[in-house]
């Protein structure tokens, strides 16, 4: 591994900034909506989202189309399957089960179809922010951004539904469409995610850095900030580490959010013990 | 009400007319009318599949009836009812809940309500209120998960308080708790009935911890049911009736066994 110059140092981080914004915005919105992934026991309901969503993607890169909008949708029909067929806790990790290797697997067909460069292929699976162009960049910050502030309006209710889903719909919360808001902008997310850290590790953005904070905190004001704190740190951090390498950017991501929940867990274990 | 009375009688807060529910061929119950007055502890009583949950359901608004009508305050009842407080039974939070116990009654002052999560001033102000109220400012800042059973049902009535409501509506709220909290969170709850006169309906399996409290039973067995003081209801043969079966009905220290009912007790039901 070897590390370049100062000088070429900044030139590369010139070209690659707006793909740091965008792992910037999406490390804060991972991390925020981590939270009720953690809260409503979804994290493997991401995994079985992310699959599908790399079917879409490899379908729409098949046939020529907008590769995000392929991911967005394969996320969505993910999300919306999932949300439908698996209301029931029990229910839902058979049927993401059932949904992750036939959405694995038809995205692998897709790729083995695809006549163009082998580096896109893999890009998909593992990350590939650097090669995103400028427009499909500015889409996924958009959608990021969409995803936050619809996550600060449903907050309060979203936490209430998923603590206690009877009091909350006696109070009048609308619990039903409320859980279909949370699978459509979790299903937003993942498809961003696929595009910037790639399918496999989605869930390094999207539960380690909640898991990390629940560690630490159980305010409800400190954990969402220490996750999108974390969130951030590691999408960034990966990024400015991988550009002045040669290795892929995503292994660096992993790295850091998972040295993160490590130092969280042992100052949660600490914490507890003195009390 | 007739003329000749002096004082004016109080509008029930709850009234059911001819109330009836079944699922498939079973009802559940037919004909029920049933008037709660403000400041009323009513117990329904029951075995499991008697539909003492569904009775609960239809006065939150959640569950249609077959027909007959359900007014809270003199209007069909629906969802989210601000004059409404509901407290379930206890159970198991999830262990990635980023809450303390005032954040379980916060979600009773505010939880409803759409837009940024800005906590005020007043908001703050209410849920310390209510947290004085039931006696729960010592574990209020300790995560939800570890709090023990008692200690969350506290929290669950603060919570249900938060509106000042004028009906609470109880499922089995002692369920799983020790006797000496089932004893706290019963007189918080009859404690609210009479500062305030609060109705209460309370669901429950076991009518022993809230006997002394309750004015009125309604005891639902076998697609019938009856109403009554305690003393009417729990005897002999007014039991024995409404099961079809002999069933005999023992007072010790002011406790209350019912011996011989097919679905009372360890779940000996009985569905046709």
């Amino acid at each position: 591994m070897t590390f370049v110059d100062p000088a070429t140092y900044l030139q590369l981080l010139a070209l690659v900034q707006n793909s740091i914004i965008a792992a910037a915005v999406l490390g804060i919105v991972g991390g925020l909506i981590g939270v009720f992934v953690m809260q409503r026991d979804m994290a493997f309901a991401v995994h079985g989202i992310s699959e599908l969503s790399f079917a879409g993607a490899a379908a729409a890169l098949l046939l020529g189309v907008n590769v995000v909008a392929g991911s967005i949708v394969g996320s969505l029909l993910a999300a919306a399957l999932i949300g439908v067929l698996g209301a029931k806790a029990r229910d839902r990790n058979s049927i993401i089960g059932v949904l992750m290797p036939f959405g694995l697997g038809l995205g692998i067909l897709f790729l083995a179809l695809y006549p163009g460069r082998s580096g896109n292929k893999f890009g998909l699976l593992t990350g590939q922010i650097i090669s995103v162009d400028l427009p499909q960049l500015g889409l996924l910050i958009a959608i990021s951004i969409v995803v936050l502030v619809a996550l600060f309006i449903v907050w309060r209710p979203l936490t209430f539904d998923s603590l206690d889903p009877e009091v909350a719909s006696a109070r009048g919360v609308p619990s039903r469409a409320l859980s279909i808001v949370f699978m459509t902008l979790l299903g937003l997310t993942v498809a961003v995610s696929v595009q910037i850290i790639g399918a496999l590790l989605v869930l390094a953005l999207l539960v380690t850095p909640a898991a990390a904070a629940l560690r630490v905190s159980s305010s409800p004001v400190l954990v969402p900030v220490l996750s999108m704190i974390f969130g951030f740190v590691s999408a960034v951090g990966g990024i400015l580490l991988a550009i002045g390498g040669s290795l892929p950017i995503s292994p660096y991501i992993t790295t850091i959010s998972f040295a993160i929940y490590l130092v969280c867990r042992l100052i949660g274990s600490r914490a507890k013990v003195a009390r | 009400m007739t003329p000749s009375e002096a004082l004016p009688v109080p509008a029930p807060v709850l009234s059911i007319r001819g109330g009836a529910l079944g699922f498939g061929a079973r009802a559940l119950w037919s004909g029920l009318d049933l008037e709660v007055n403000p400041g009323e502890f009513i117990a329904v009583l029951g075995g499991n599949g008697t539909g003492k949950t569904s009775l609960l359901r239809a006065m939150l608004g959640e569950q249609k009836l077959d027909s007959g009508v359900v007014l809270v305050d003199g209007h069909p009842a629906h969802r989210g009812h601000r004059r409404i407080g509901y407290i379930p039974q206890q159970k198991i939070v999830a262990p990635g809940t980023p809450l303390r116990g005032r954040d379980l009654v916060m979600l009773g002052v505010n939880g409803q309500r759409f837009g940024p999560p800005i906590t005020t001033r007043d908001d703050r102000a209410a849920v310390d209120a209510l947290l004085t109220a039931v006696g729960a400012e010592t574990f209020a800042d300790r995560p939800l998960g570890s709090l023990s059973g008692g200690e969350q049902q506290r929290l669950r009535v603060a919570q249900a308080l938060a509106d000042d409501p004028n009906l609470l509506l109880c499922d089995e709220p002692l369920m799983s708790l020790d006797l000496q909290h089932q004893r706290a969170v019963s007189e918080l709850i009859d404690r609210r009935r009479q500062q305030h006169g609060t109705a209460v309906v309370f669901v429950t399996h076991d009518i022993n911890p809230v006997l002394s409290m309750v004015d009125r039973v309604l005891y639902l067995a076998q697609g019938r049911f009856t109403i009554g003081t305690p003393d009417e209801v729990l005897r002999d043969d007014v039991l024995s009736r409404l099961y079809g079966t002999p069933v005999e009905v023992f007072r010790s220290r002011g406790r209350v066994i019912v011996v011989g009912a097919p679905e009372a007790e360890h779940h000996h039901e009985v569905i046709a």
